[in-house]
């Protein structure tokens, strides 16, 4: 069938874990936003969505790091996070590995990566999915693009990485949502917690929204590390699902709120 | 003896229940399966935050450790920032302080 919808959104794991610290007026419309966004993707009536996450060292770690990875599991599990700290309950996720497998042979005419059947979720994964699929109904194949421990891949390849994607989402018979997690700037989990960089986040977005990739290629990671902090490094995950869509952008929702220790964003690309 | 077996060592324990109940049971010989150095397994038998962040420990690893011995959000915040008065300057990894001490930008 083909790409049938490619979105981003924030996954910091205050979001649900510190829910009760935040301002209402700020965080229920963010909320709202997550919950468009849900309605939106189930009018797609997606046979599975991919979820390209920058996870924290729940599976991968400098042992053996790999830049990019998809699963290919029979189910998933998550959060690895205690439940009772990131306020969103276990469950298991049904994945497809059949269409695990016949995506990542596609994505390997052009680009390498690893494939997993075995994967546990955290809160890169399950924020984003504690509001989408709230009722645990979808089929879920977890992607990942390595946005911690250095070296990283080019920007350019996670460009190329969202156009093979595309193409290999193209070319199965199913229909296929991708959702795109991370932040924009941020320096989670230090002191600097709640830090925002508000007008680099702004004009990452406008070069989302206009899906300009010279522009979003641009970024170089010690500018990203300056302006953005290490959650910046994070845009991987946004410049992959813009490389997917490559349309016009919408940005639905912006809005610093630093006790969930990012500038909280909702945005869709058409599929052109 | 490197911030990489450091690292290791809290990244088996936040994904791993097994590894988390011998080091429950018996800290000291849990941080003996890893070759550290004194002040490594001093941080870690202590639940030193400060000492650990500023060993270079990537935050998304010691935000979990810090919620397995107990220590809240906002201690955790305020942990780091004293291991940075009393030990100095983050000294490895991308996980730095560029706040000021006495500042608490989400206000915790």
């Amino acid at each position: 069938m083909t790409l049938v919808y490619s979105g981003v959104c924030s996954h910091g794991p205050g979001i649900t874990g510190r829910a009760d610290l935040a301002d209402p007026a700020l965080r229920d419309p963010f909320y709202a936003a997550f919950h468009a966004m849900r309605d939106e993707i189930a009018a797609t009536k997606p046979d599975a969505l991919i979820v390209l996450a920058a996870e924290h060292f729940a599976n991968f770690f400098m042992d053996k790091m790999p830049s990019f990875a998809i699963g290919m599991g029979e189910s998933y599990t998550g959060p690895i996070e205690d439940p009772d700290w990131l306020k969103i309950p276990h469950r298991a996720v049904k994945g497809d590995p059949d269409l695990s497998r016949r995506i990542i042979a596609e994505m390997m005419q052009t680009v390498d990566l690893t494939y997993c059947e075995e994967w546990r979720f955290d809160h890169g994964i399950m924020v984003p999915l504690h509001f989408l699929d709230p009722a645990n109904e979808l089929t879920v194949i977890p992607a990942n693009i390595n946005c911690q421990g250095p070296p990283l891949a080019p920007l350019h390849r996670a460009w190329a990485f969202g156009e093979a994607l595309r193409r290999a989402a193209d070319a199965v018979p199913e229909r296929i949502a991708l959702v795109a997690t991370g932040g924009i700037s941020h320096w989670p989990a230090t002191p600097d917690s709640g830090k925002i960089n508000e007008e680099w986040d702004r004009e990452f977005m406008r070069r989302w929204v206009a899906c300009d990739k010279d522009a979003m290629l641009s970024y170089t990671d010690e500018e990203t590390y300056r302006d953005g902090g290490q959650g910046g490094f994070e845009i991987r995950a946004f410049i992959a699902a813009a490389a997917a869509a490559q349309g016009q952008g919408t940005l639905h929702f912006y809005t610093p709120i630093p006790i969930f220790a990012v500038g909280c964003t909702i945005a869709s690309m058409e599929i052109a | 003896m490197s911030l990489y077996t450091l690292s290791k060592l809290l990244y088996e324990l936040n994904r791993s229940d097994e590894a988390k109940a011998r080091f429950q049971a018996d800290r000291e010989s849990f941080t003996h399966e890893f070759a550290l150095d004194d002040e490594e397994r001093s941080a870690i038998l202590e639940g030193d935050i400060g000492l650990l962040y500023v060993l270079g420990v990537n935050g998304q690893i010691l935000m979990h450790f810090a919620a397995l011995i107990g220590v809240e959000w906002a201690d955790y915040l305020q942990q780091m920032r004293d291991g940075v008065t009393r030990y100095g300057p983050v000294r490895a990894g991308l996980y730095a302080m560029t706040t000021r001490s006495d500042e608490k930008v989400a206000g915790l």
